[in-house]
């Protein structure tokens, strides 16, 4: 909501010395937020005056312009009372004509300093204006020609332009749409400097009649007043009064008829929305009531619309006419050979406007007021101010008959307990203070012994609970009085134990070398594609979006992978020559179990009604995603860079579970998007936690990510839940280690994990740690084999091991593997 | 006399093998031994021509001149070699000792003792020194460039917002609140009609929300984390001390200062008693934490449906400290634009419609609840003036962070 300082001015005597900037935050702090100033005169600096042009001769010049050499009336403004001599180019104008001169001292916008100077063989002293050149914008190159009864020659010039006229923009928020409009915004500005306000919907009105155009209203919830008031004779022609032009224009309106205007100036001015009907146009009665399935209509832009039943409508007998309160029908629109109107000033039922704003994705100024709350009283004044303004300005006649269906609704008493707003503000506001404040907004108050009875003014239907009153009140006694307090001391937990591992994994794998990434979870076909994923991959059924930010990625993700992917070729893409990345976020899987439950909010839904709404959510389990791509070691003095693999993908996994207490099982496993003998399967017992690798060829290329990159999914929700809590401290033995080599050769299918599990369990406890150090494949070990050396040393708890024993144990593990995996030493 | 038995001592000692540590020997010693080492002819075994004294003598500083020459380790060994090896001549000499008649041998004997004495003593003294020259050769030649790169592993770095979230929380439980979480994908109910968010409250068009498909679902992409914070009223039995970091989403275009996905953090207390006094002071306590010392919070009158009386609260400009003017004093100051204040969330006391549909007596309890987006707070902490950074990935931006805020 926009308007110039001016207009406030009108209905509220403030105090001269306050300031734009003072009237808004004072207006801030009422809850009324300022957005801007606009300051139109800003950067200009006087002297700047109206003149009167005395002469002005045609002189043609060599380059081919004709420029006219003038004498100015500019009064006393240039000290000697003489006429002015200026030369300008411009030929709009006339001698007599009252012009806008700036003399030289002045500056014009953009540091354009103006004094007498040579030109044209003239010594020119100032300059005939254009609004361009004074910053009000203006289209045309032609000086500013003002109304011959704009002012006298050597008059201030900033007022008669407006250029003195600050424009505050205000952002008003839903509770306070009574401040949409002049009348709402002085009277808050009244109660900030405790001024005298004068309401403009206070007038005499002539009353109902019954003699007005024939009105019936078939749904009074939905339109609980209608006034209707005929204008006739008035000029199509007739121009908006520059004020009022100025005005509109001010508010951010554009200013398109007489008409038009007068509605729009009105409904800023009172705050109710005005729509005006072509009267000649109309056949028979207006009624309002709800469309029928069915029904359409061809609103003011232009759209043929679908009407619902639950759409307010208002008809003749021709048919529909228009979407009350929201949107006129182009049938009986005012036109520019429109000479009679029919005024509808009417109260409609906010639940209405809004569902039918939101239907047919209509928003309007006269909607946006509708949907909100408008005050169901000022119907009859806000018509009678348009009558009075089309009369004034369009030569027109008001009609006999004044049509006024309905009475506004009664505002509802709300019982408020004195002492409930210094509890609640925590500012010592005592009884008296409560009343004065609640008058001071607009209530009725009436005192009970233990309780206020406060009657909201009808201006405000947001107000209907008590905290609704208490908030009246604190921004009257002022948000700044609130004390700073701490809460009482609460005997928190701490984080949780999620919290904390999750903390714990992050830091590792940056410890590890990886960055997190933040990235969008939206994903669709193409990008399951990408990842090769079979059509009928459990993690292409995602919950879907229905207004998606693009149609390609309507989907919420089931995997982490494809962000994560983006991000790695997007950082490769800028240059680096590596990256690894994580991300933990979480994914979501479809349950299909229909939609989720709207209970009332009268009370608490019982733990019966909580669990079937949690049940119909997707499950959102926390992934873990590591992406490894490109170079994970750089080259550099001291030799050789090392480029990312599947072993890399294992390892960051394996570290992970390590640090958590978990013992991870490795194995093979064929799953997209990893290179099918490439990819391992992450599991803990029966929990399968996810997967790592090298991703398929054509995953890499699909995303543009260098040869080989690996990646890691998995489900850190499991992987959380068999962390384990309470480590176990470990006992040493200082005794000496006894260190034995073996090489086994095996099949080159067996697995390396089980050869080492073999010799594991065959050494039993005298084992301290296994450790395969080299894998060998060639001739010597045979086609089909291969060669796996392990480093087992041995330690005893109590005793240093004799050569006997250790061999003796190194002998028995290497037959279990020789059992188990036909294990040959070499 | 003294002198005189230390220098029998230390003629018997050099009978014994060259060896030991050069570091830990004497140098008085090798001094000594020079002086004992003069020539001395009073005595003349004449059969063997290598035992005459000339020849040992002789020999002797063939030894020592070699010795002198040694100019490193390796020359040392081959002069080792040739004058105390089993060929020297002074070993040759020794071993004609045997030969002599019996009178002869002791005088023969103490002259090739006392040269191959002078003759190991020299090489010990000149191991050491030639020892500690190499020592100090090898510690100039390893000198290396410290100042070369260190880049081999690439560093890893969190993300700002989980290392920002997570001292956001750290402020709050050291409070004694608690960090509360839910899910993103949220039943329509607890994102809007349990917060006072009706179906056909103006304000749900403040909030553009992504609705799950199809749209009758009642399931949204939480737009806030307000339902974190029923969810909390919902299970819990106050006193509730929470606060709420998560990510939520709007259908924003994505710019500069717009992103469709993004991070809030929410507070919600309820306890007896509670009123906007002590909203006030725990939001002056987080931005003091946040931002320093002295800098505190105003509160503007506002309007969320979830709280009643409703607050703005801005936060003092922690760079110009609410005066508005950059450094030099002549400019406004860029993080604030010269306001000297920073609009930093929303906040309120809890509707009390909020609690009857969340089950807490609201004659009994009262609560506030707070709320702002991390990325912007983020923004302005740490000057970052493209919001699309957080959510690129590019590594360049995230290292600059570290591990934590």
């Amino acid at each position: 909501m926009k308007t110039s300082v001016s207009w406030i001015k009108d209905y509220v005597d403030l105090p001269a010395d306050v300031t734009t900037e003072q009237l808004a935050a004072r207006l801030t702090a009422l809850g009324l937020k300022l957005e801007a100033i606009e300051k139109p005169g800003d950067q200009i600096t006087g002297p700047l005056v109206i003149g009167r042009v005395l002469t002005m001769e045609p002189e043609p010049q060599k380059n081919g312009k004709t420029i006219n050499w003038c004498t100015v009336d500019v009064g006393d403004a240039n000290g000697t009372g003489e006429p002015q001599g200026i030369v300008c180019g411009a030929h709009n104008f006339a001698p007599g004509d009252l012009v806008v001169c700036v003399l030289p001292g002045g500056v014009l916008p953009g540091d354009f300093a103006i004094s007498a100077r040579k030109t044209y063989g003239h010594l020119s002293a100032g300059m005939i204006c254009s609004s361009r050149e004074l910053g009000l914008g203006g289209d045309h190159d032609g000086i500013i020609v003002l109304p011959a009864d704009a002012g006298e020659p050597g008059q201030d010039a900033f007022a008669v332009l407006g250029l003195s006229d600050e424009v505050i923009e205000f952002e008003i928020n839903p509770d306070r749409a009574y401040a949409l409009s002049l009348r709402g915004i002085a009277r808050d500005a009244a109660l900030a400097f405790d001024a005298p306000f004068r309401d403009p919907a206070a007038r005499e009105v002539p009353p109902a009649d019954g003699a007005g155009h024939p009105v019936v209203v078939d749904d009074p919830t939905g339109c609980p007043v209608f006034v209707a008031r005929t204008v006739s004779g008035v000029d199509p022609a007739a121009p908006t009064p520059d004020w009022m032009v100025r005005r509109l224009t001010q508010a951010g309106m554009r200013p398109i008829s007489l008409a038009v205007d007068v509605t729009n100036y009105v409904m800023l001015e009172i705050g109710r929305p005005i729509h005006g009907y072509d009267a000649d146009k109309l056949t028979g009665a207006i009624r309002v009531r709800r469309a029928q399935a069915g029904e359409r209509l061809t609103t003011l832009d232009g759209t043929d619309r679908a009407l619902s039943p639950e759409d307010l409508v208002v008809t003749d007998d021709s048919g529909i006419i228009g979407l009350g309160g929201v949107m006129g029908g182009e049938s009986t629109e005012l036109s520019s050979t429109t000479t009679r109107i029919l005024v509808e000033s009417a109260h409609w039922d906010a639940t209405s406007m809004f569902r039918t704003g939101k239907r047919h994705k209509l928003t309007s100024e006269a909607g946006k007021r509708n949907e909100r709350g408008v005050d169901p009283v000022v119907c009859e004044a806000a018509a009678d101010r348009v009558v009075e303004l089309l009369i004034a300005h369009g030569g027109g006649t008001a009609e006999q008959g004044v049509t006024v269906v309905g009475t506004p609704p009664a505002a509802p008493s709300i019982t408020i307990a004195y002492d409930l707003s210094a509890r609640i503000t925590g500012i010592e506001i005592d009884a008296d203070t409560v009343v004065t404040h609640l008058e001071a907004v607009g209530c009725t108050v009436v005192r009970e012994p233990e309780t206020l009875i406060a009657t909201a003014p009808t201006w405000r239907p947001d107000l209907t609970d008590p905290y609704d009153l208490v908030e009246e009140v604190a921004r009257v006694v002022g948000y700044d009085q609130v004390p700073s307090v701490l809460p009482r001391e609460a005997a928190g937990r701490g984080l949780s134990r999620e919290q904390r591992l999750r903390r714990r994994i992050g830091r590792l794998l940056a410890g590890a070398g990886c960055v997190e990434v933040i990235s969008f979870p939206f994903v669709g076909d193409a990008t399951f594609d990408a990842l090769g994923l079979p059509s009928d991959d459990l993690l292409r059924h995602a919950v879907r979006i229905a207004n998606p930010i693009s149609s390609e990625e309507p989907c919420y993700t089931t995997t982490l992978l494809p962000g994560l992917l983006k991000a790695a070729a997007r950082n490769i893409g800028r240059g680096a020559p590596g990256v690894s990345l994580f991300e933990t976020g979480s994914v979501a899987f479809p349950v299909d179990r229909g939609p989720a439950p709207i209970f009332g909010v009268d009370r608490r839904p019982d733990l019966d009604e909580l669990a079937k709404l949690l049940e119909t959510l997707p499950l959102q389990p926390l992934h873990l995603a590591v992406v490894l791509a490109g170079e994970s070691e750089r080259a550099g003095w001291w030799g050789e860079g090392r480029t990312s693999g599947w072993a890399d993908a294992i390892a960051v996994s394996r570290r992970l579970a390590d640090d958590l207490g978990v013992e991870l099982e490795v194995r093979s496993a064929v799953r997209e998007p990893w290179h099918p003998g490439r990819c391992a399967r992450l599991s803990v017992g029966d929990l399968v936690l996810g997967h790592a690798g090298e991703l398929h060829p054509k995953v890499c290329k699909a995303f543009g990510l260098p040869a080989r990159s690996a990646a890691v999914e998995i489900d850190l929700d499991l992987l959380m839940r068999v962390a384990v809590d309470v480590v176990t401290g470990p006992e040493l033995s200082s005794f000496p280690v006894a260190k034995e080599d073996v090489a086994l050769v095996v099949d080159d299918s067996v697995a390396a994990v089980d050869v080492g599990e073999a010799l594991r369990e065959g050494a039993g406890e005298l084992l301290e740690s296994i450790r395969l150090f080299d894998v060998y494949t060639g001739e010597q070990v045979g086609e089909g084999r291969k060669s796996l050396a392990f480093a087992l040393r041995f330690r005893a708890v109590d005793r240093t091991l004799t050569e006997e024993e250790t061999s003796a144990v190194r002998d028995s593990a290497v037959a279990v593997a020789a059992e188990r995996c036909g294990a040959v030493q070499r | 006399m003294a002198a005189a038995s230390a220098r029998a001592a230390n003629v018997r000692d050099l009978t014994r093998p060259v060896g030991g540590n050069p570091f830990t020997r004497d140098r008085r010693t090798f001094l000594d031994l020079l002086l004992v080492s003069g020539p001395n002819t009073d005595y003349d075994p004449v059969e063997v021509s290598t035992l005459q004294p000339e020849e040992v003598e002789a020999a002797r500083d063939a030894a020592l001149a070699a010795i002198a020459e040694a100019s490193d380790l390796e020359a040392l060994k081959q002069a080792r070699t040739d004058h105390a090896g089993d060929r020297s001549p002074l070993a040759l000499a020794n071993r004609e000792i045997g030969a002599l008649p019996p009178q002869a041998r002791k005088d023969a004997g103490q002259r090739i003792g006392q040269a191959r004495g002078a003759v190991n003593q020299a090489f010990a003294a000149r191991q050491t020194v030639l020892e500690a020259e190499q020592e100090e050769r090898m510690l100039v030649e390893e000198i290396v460039d410290v100042t070369l790169p260190s880049d081999r592993v690439p560093t890893g770095a969190r993300h700002p917002i989980t290392t920002g979230s997570e001292l956001i929380a750290d402020i709050f439980v050291a409070m004694g609140w608690e960090v509360a979480e839910g899910p993103v994908l949220e039943a329509e109910w607890l994102n809007f009609d349990a917060l006072n968010l009706g179906p056909d409250h103006p304000a749900r068009t403040m909030q553009d929300t992504f609705w799950t498909d199809p749209s009758d679902d009642a399931m949204v992409l939480r737009t806030h984390t307000s339902p974190v914070q029923a969810r909390t009223m919902l299970t819990r039995t106050p006193p509730i001390y929470v606060v709420c970091p998560g990510r939520v989403f709007r259908t924003d275009e994505y710019d500069a200062t717009h992103s469709p996905v993004f991070h809030q953090v929410e507070g919600l207390a309820i306890d007896e008693g509670i009123s906007m006094a002590h909203l006030k002071g725990t939001l002056d306590h987080f931005a003091t934490q946040m931002f320093g010392e002295g800098i505190t919070t105003r509160f503007r009158p506002s309007y969320f449906p979830f709280t009643e009386p409703s607050a703005e609260v801005d936060l003092i400009c922690f760079v110009c400290r609410g005066t508005g003017l950059d450094g030099a004093g002549s400019e406004s100051c860029r993080t604030c634009r010269g306001e000297g204040w920073i609009e930093w969330g929303g906040c309120g006391v809890v509707n009390p419609r909020v609690l009857a549909a969340c089950g807490v007596d609201s004659e009994r309890y009262s609560g506030f609840a707070f709320g702002m987006g991390i990325d912007r707070t983020l923004m302005f902490r740490h000057g970052v003036e493209d919001l699309r950074g957080f959510f690129e990935g590019d590594i360049r931006f995230t290292t600059t962070f570290g591990s934590d805020l």
